[in-house]
């Protein structure tokens, strides 16, 4: 379980999130949604380490992740951020390996090649495993920053909107993996997503944050409703059946 | 595939060994492979000035592409290398500083003050970086080319006011021709440092992705970044004290490795070792060759060719328009 507590975020005193509590039960997929600038990033960032806190704390698993040796973290706990742009020319392949430097340290064995075959053949990859990153389309290059953390192997995994730039196909495949990995290899995985549907479809829970708040966090059925969406995003919403799934309606 | 890449890899030992050779042979004083066998004068001169020479040009090139090598990476910059960020021009000022206070001091200590220098000027340069927002490929060595030009200003009339110019002078033209037995020892150095890389190699590579990505994979970032430039600081120091100011050489030869092999440094670096040190045989080579008996520092040598290719890049950077 990831919890967090009296978390907050400020810059140059204006607060972008929080002061929030909260957790991520152990186990299966929770997507983050909210509008645009509610403070998604900041707070999955935030648990993935990457970004200080003004305030608060965070536990995975009760240690707390500003403390924990980045190493030890490692092999717990990957994070992709939103936004990649990297200047150095690496390989798909080499890119995917270096999600294995926690556990390889940079000497990769067979098992952590095994890691990155599956892991580049899990995103639809291989075909690809030898053209430098820079000679890819932008959903071929997302896939491969997926694949990175997916062959770290970790129990938590943090994804800021992986289905950037990915097409139709891509997109269900992506969260058919990431189905996979929490079904069968007991992961706990949460996504920051934008199109609802995909997250109710997808997922177990969802955690709708607005304004720098977390305004509700709940299954599926939780949350997708009428007036629970239409206060999260500020815009009307309705909810429908289709195949007795719910499907989000705010196209009018 | 295979029998490429053997074939690559034969073609370069054997280029370097044709450049050390030359390197050995070409001079002012007639040495031949026979009448080193038969020459006892020859022997002497041979192993008194040639070997250093060249052993200090090898030495002194890996050190500096090696240097551009790592500065690269950590900044995620392909445009930075010791003369670019004011690190070397910080070593200078070191050595004219011990130049001032303490004339004699043996090179061992000026060795130890320059690097010291080279490392502030390191950290500077980072400061400067960190506090910039825009930091786009070209104004992040501009911001360091100013830095050293501002070090270099401040060298130049502190040289002035001591009447060192002649010997200021002497260190920014990075010369081999004084180059003798007992004085290019410590280059040695470099040796251990390019060992150093190697074992920071996959860190290396995993910083040039950025902080956000080492730090998820588990590597302490900043420790990475403090080694790296203490490295580098250590090579351009000594470098300095030996030779003098070699630019360039830390921009071209990364920078072409990874146009043909892509930036993974651990398989890069003895290709970025071995251009290094062909490309500066081979300007020493010209400088002492094209106005004989006279030389032409390699300095200069190297600060032509290594400005042609930086334009290149940067043209062709342009064409890429994407970053
Ligand atoms: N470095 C920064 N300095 C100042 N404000 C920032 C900074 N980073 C983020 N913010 C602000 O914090 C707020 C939350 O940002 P965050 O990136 O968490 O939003 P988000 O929910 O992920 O939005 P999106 O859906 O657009 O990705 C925004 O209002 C943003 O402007
Ligand atoms: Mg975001």
């Amino acid at each position: 379980m990831i919890e967090f507590s009296d978390l907050h975020k400020e810059y140059q005193g204006q607060s972008v999130l929080g002061p929030v509590t909260g957790a991520i039960e152990k186990g299966g997929i929770t997507s983050i949604v909210g509008p645009n600038g509610a403070g998604k990033s900041t707070l999955l960032t935030m648990m993935g380490r990457l970004l200080d806190p003004t305030g608060g704390t965070v536990t995975i698993e009760g240690r707390d992740v500003f403390t924990t040796k980045s190493r030890d973290l490692a092999r717990n706990l990957s994070i992709l951020r939103q936004e990649n742009q990297f200047t150095a020319r690496l390989r798909v392949r080499e890119l995917v390996a270096f999600g294995r430097f926690p556990h390889s340290q940079g000497r990769l064995t067979e098992e952590d090649l095994e890691h990155v075959r599956a892991s580049m053949e899990f995103l639809n990859l291989t075909a690809l495993a030898d053209r430098y990153l820079d000679q890819l389309s932008g959903g071929q290059r997302q896939r491969a920053y997926v694949a990175m953390v997916l062959a770290q192997d970790t129990e938590y995994v943090l994804l800021d909107e992986p289905l950037n730039n990915l097409d139709m196909k891509h997109s269900v495949l992506m969260m058919r993996q990431l189905r996979r990995a929490a079904d069968q290899l007991g992961k706990t995985i949460v996504i920051i997503i934008h199109d609802i549907n995909f997250a109710a479809a997808h997922s177990d829970r969802i955690m709708a944050l607005r304004d720098g708040q977390v305004v509700t966090t709940g299954t599926i059925g939780e949350i997708m409703r009428d007036t629970v969406l239409t206060e999260v995003f500020d815009t009307p919403v309705k909810v429908i059946e289709v195949d007795a799934k719910p499907i989000a309606i705010y196209y009018s | 595939m295979k029998t490429g890449r053997l074939a690559l890899r034969t073609g370069a030992v054997g280029a370097l060994l044709a450049l050390t050779t030359a390197s050995l042979l070409v001079g002012g004083y007639d040495i031949t492979i026979g009448n080193l066998f038969s020459d006892p004068a020859a022997r002497e001169m041979f192993f008194i000035s040639r070997v250093p020479r060249t052993l200090a040009l090898i030495l002194a090139g890996v050190a500096m592409s090696v240097s551009g090598l790592i500065m690269q990476m950590i900044t995620q910059n392909r445009f930075v290398e010791p003369t670019t960020t004011g690190t070397a021009q910080w070593a200078g000022l070191g050595i004219l500083v011990t130049l001032i206070i303490a004339p004699n001091t043996p090179p061992l200590t000026k060795m130890v003050v320059a690097s010291v220098f080279a490392m502030t000027g390191s950290l500077v340069f980072l400061w400067v970086l960190r506090r910039v927002a825009l930091k786009s490929s070209l104004i992040v060595p501009l911001i360091g080319i100013m830095l050293g030009a501002v070090v270099s200003a401040v060298t130049v009339y502190l040289a002035a006011s001591f009447n060192l110019l002649q010997s200021m002078s002497a260190w920014r033209s990075g010369g081999f021709s004084g180059i003798v037995r007992g004085h290019y020892e410590p280059l040695w150095v470099v040796g251990a440092i390019t060992v150093a890389v190697f074992f920071l190699a996959d860190r290396l590579t995993v910083a040039g992705l950025g902080r956000d990505v080492a730090r998820s994979v588990g590597i302490n970032y900043e420790r990475v970044i403090f080694v790296a430039t203490l490295l580098v600081a250590v090579a351009t120091g000594v470098t300095s004290v030996v030779v003098g100011f070699l630019p360039f050489l830390g921009l071209v030869v990364p920078n072409i490795v990874s146009l043909v092999r892509g930036d993974n440094v651990r398989g890069n670096l003895p290709w970025v070792a071995a251009l290094g040190a062909a490309l500066i045989l081979l300007c020493d080579l010209i400088g002492r060759t094209v106005v004989a008996p006279m030389e032409i520092p390699v300095s200069v040598v190297l600060g032509a060719i290594g400005a042609a290719v930086f334009i290149a890049l940067v043209l062709r950077q342009r064409r890429h328009a994407a970053f």
